[in-house]
């Protein structure tokens, strides 16, 4: 696999990209840049050879078929999982040494609810930074913990066993978390997937808050028909980058044509009150 | 409650309690990771690794059966993926193959083994040897004030101490870090906690708590405690802190428990001869177990999950 990759990857470094970072002048303006980012499970690139840049207080879908590499892509952004080539950078510098600054969602699905513990221990675990390792929880890492509940609208579920929410609930619960780290970069993994409408305009609301002051919001997004009203910026993946840009100028038929193969049918894209 | 007991019963229970105590932490973050059964795996393990340092060595002493038994354990871990990987085989089935297999070569090495001038034989991996570690030297409660009789404490007890408090010490240090990991590995990973290597610290914790206990109580104590008091404790309650402090507090309760039954139980039924004393305190903390799965406080709390 790496003999495989590595020529390529060296292709898509001499076309200017990747390379000599000082003169790659998109990473010190951008909130993140990726380059040259490869990714993959046994013989078969998941995500192959990425350079994406997400403008500073941009509100950045990320879009594909299933199986594109969405979230292999953000987590591989992460480290969460090895990279094979590829670096991240958040303010132009490396990700390794910004995760102060970085806020991460993972999918709902990831973890066991089941877990024992309340709604309010999970959004202390959002000031891990702030607490260390031995520090103690004081008056005011609780009011953070309930002013982030507040924030998604769940105060009131503060002393509840996370097992016993909603999903929708549980999806708040992990943004709360990520609201207490008080980061610069949202990176978030599908969340309004399987989540109720009142949840999905409660998570919405919040992010756009965060854009209004200033901080980066990327997601992977999976409902073509919300792009246009949630965000401002796409990056439509499928294995490679297809295209990333403004929604206006980038969210096309024919870009969406070729993220998904042709599989898209012409009268859904209609649908998508394209520009 | 006089002489004879601070003679005969005083240090196997306390030996009892701390192997528990030793165990059960630990049990629980296997627990919650869906590790289980790598507490299983390891103290069986440690009996082909036990015999090869008596092999190379000639004694039984201490140090060299602890580095045999951690040297065993990380064959086990070693061998445990690659069955996992080169034979595609899922990991629960991967551990079972792995710890009856490496037991099983530890019984045949035994077989084959000279070992009748000491005390190393199967029965004595299964259920070790909790009613010899008496305090020969003990008169009476004061012996606990008397630095002669002290000395003289079963080095097991000392042992099983040492390793009960820095486990408990690590658990304290480690837990956040623990319990976020625990919880949500990818989200850990994201803000910068080294999820791997508390991982692999949790498995070493948890050999070093069974090599460390085996000895003293044999593997049927370390396989029941690593399980049977954190899934006990995790029926009483829905919150971590709670649960741990449960589950030190049934597997201290089992020891005490089981002690006493496979001692003075036989007796009250009109036999003469006690029963195992290992055997009894893993038998009570599986009936604690059953008996929380009918009536504990948060049993229910999958139904009320509504998924």
């Amino acid at each position: 696999m790496t003999t495989n990759t590595l020529p390529a990857l060296e292709l898509a470094a001499s076309d200017g990209h990747t390379g000599d970072m000082n003169r790659d002048t998109g990473l010190a303006a951008s909130a993140l840049a990726v380059r040259g980012l490869t990714v993959s499970y046994g013989t078969k690139p998941a995500v192959f050879s990425i350079d994406a840049t997400v403008p500073k207080a941009s509100m950045t879908a990320i879009v594909g078929p299933n199986g594109a590499g969405k979230s292999t892509f953000l987590k591989a952004v992460l480290g969460i999982i090895p990279r094979l080539s590829g670096a991240a950078y958040v303010d132009g510098k490396p990700l390794e040494t910004m995760r102060r600054a970085i806020a991460y969602v993972p999918q709902r699905a990831s973890v066991d609810w089941d877990f024992p513990t309340r709604v309010r221990d999970v959004v202390t675990m959002g000031q891990f930074r702030s607490l260390g390792l031995l520090g103690f929880i004081r008056p005011a890492h609780r009011k953070k913990t309930l002013e982030c509940l507040e924030r998604v609208g769940m105060a009131d579920f503060a002393d509840r066993q996370i097992g016993q929410l909603s999903g929708g609930q549980q999806q708040r619960v992990f943004l709360a978390r990520a609201l207490a780290q008080d980061a610069g970069l949202y990176l978030l993994d599908e969340p309004f997937a399987g989540v109720d409408a009142a949840t999905e305009k409660a998570i919405i609301d919040v992010l756009k808050g965060l854009k209004a002051e200033g901080k980066t919001v990327v997601c992977v997004h999976h409902d073509l028909a919300t792009v246009s009203d949630y965000f401002d910026h796409v990056l439509m993946l499928n294995i490679r980058k297809i295209a990333e840009g403004p929604v206006t100028t980038t969210f096309t038929g024919p870009m969406l044509q070729e993220t998904y193969g042709g599989r898209l049918a012409t009268t859904h894209i209609d649908q998508l009150k394209l520009d | 409650m006089g002489a004879e007991f601070v003679q005969l019963s005083l240090t196997p229970i306390l030996i009892g309690i701390l192997a528990a105590i030793a165990c059960a932490i630990p049990g629980n973050f296997l627990l919650l990771r869906k590790q289980a059964l790598i507490g299983d795996a390891i103290s069986h393990v440690v009996l082909p690794g036990i015999v090869a340092a008596f092999l190379v060595t000639g004694t039984i002493s201490t140090w060299p059966m602890m580095l045999g038994a951690a040297g065993a354990a990380v064959v086990a871990v070693v061998m445990i993926e690659a069955i996992r990987r080169l034979g595609r085989i899922e990991t629960g089935a991967a551990m079972g193959v792995t710890f009856t297999t490496l037991f099983a070569a530890g019984v045949l090495l035994l077989e084959q083994t000279d070992t009748s001038s000491v005390h190393l034989d199967v029965e004595h991996a299964l259920y070790g040897n909790l009613e010899s570690l008496i305090w020969l030297s003990a008169t009476g409660w004061t012996s606990l004030w008397d630095p002669a009789a002290l000395a003289d404490l079963p080095p097991e007890l000392t042992r099983m101490a040492v390793t009960t408090l820095v486990i408990a010490l690590l658990t304290v240090v480690f837990w956040r870090a623990l319990k976020i990991s625990t919880f949500d590995e990818g989200y850990a990973n994201s803000i910068g906690i080294p999820v791997k290597t508390i991982g692999f610290a949790l498995v070493i914790v948890s050999a070093v708590a069974a090599v460390a206990a085996f000895d003293a109580v044999g593997s049927i104590i370390v396989i029941a405690m690593f399980i049977c008091p954190p899934a006990t404790a995790r029926l009483m309650t829905n919150r971590l802190e709670h649960q741990i402090l449960w589950s030190i507090f049934f597997g201290a309760g089992s020891a005490v428990a089981g002690y006493v039954l496979a001692g003075y139980g036989p007796l009250w039924l009109g036999s003469s001869n006690a029963v195992s004393a290992a055997g009894m305190i893993a038998t009570v903390s599986g009936l604690v177990l059953g008996v929380a799965c009918l009536y504990a406080p948060a049993r229910s709390r999958v139904t009320a999950a509504g998924h």
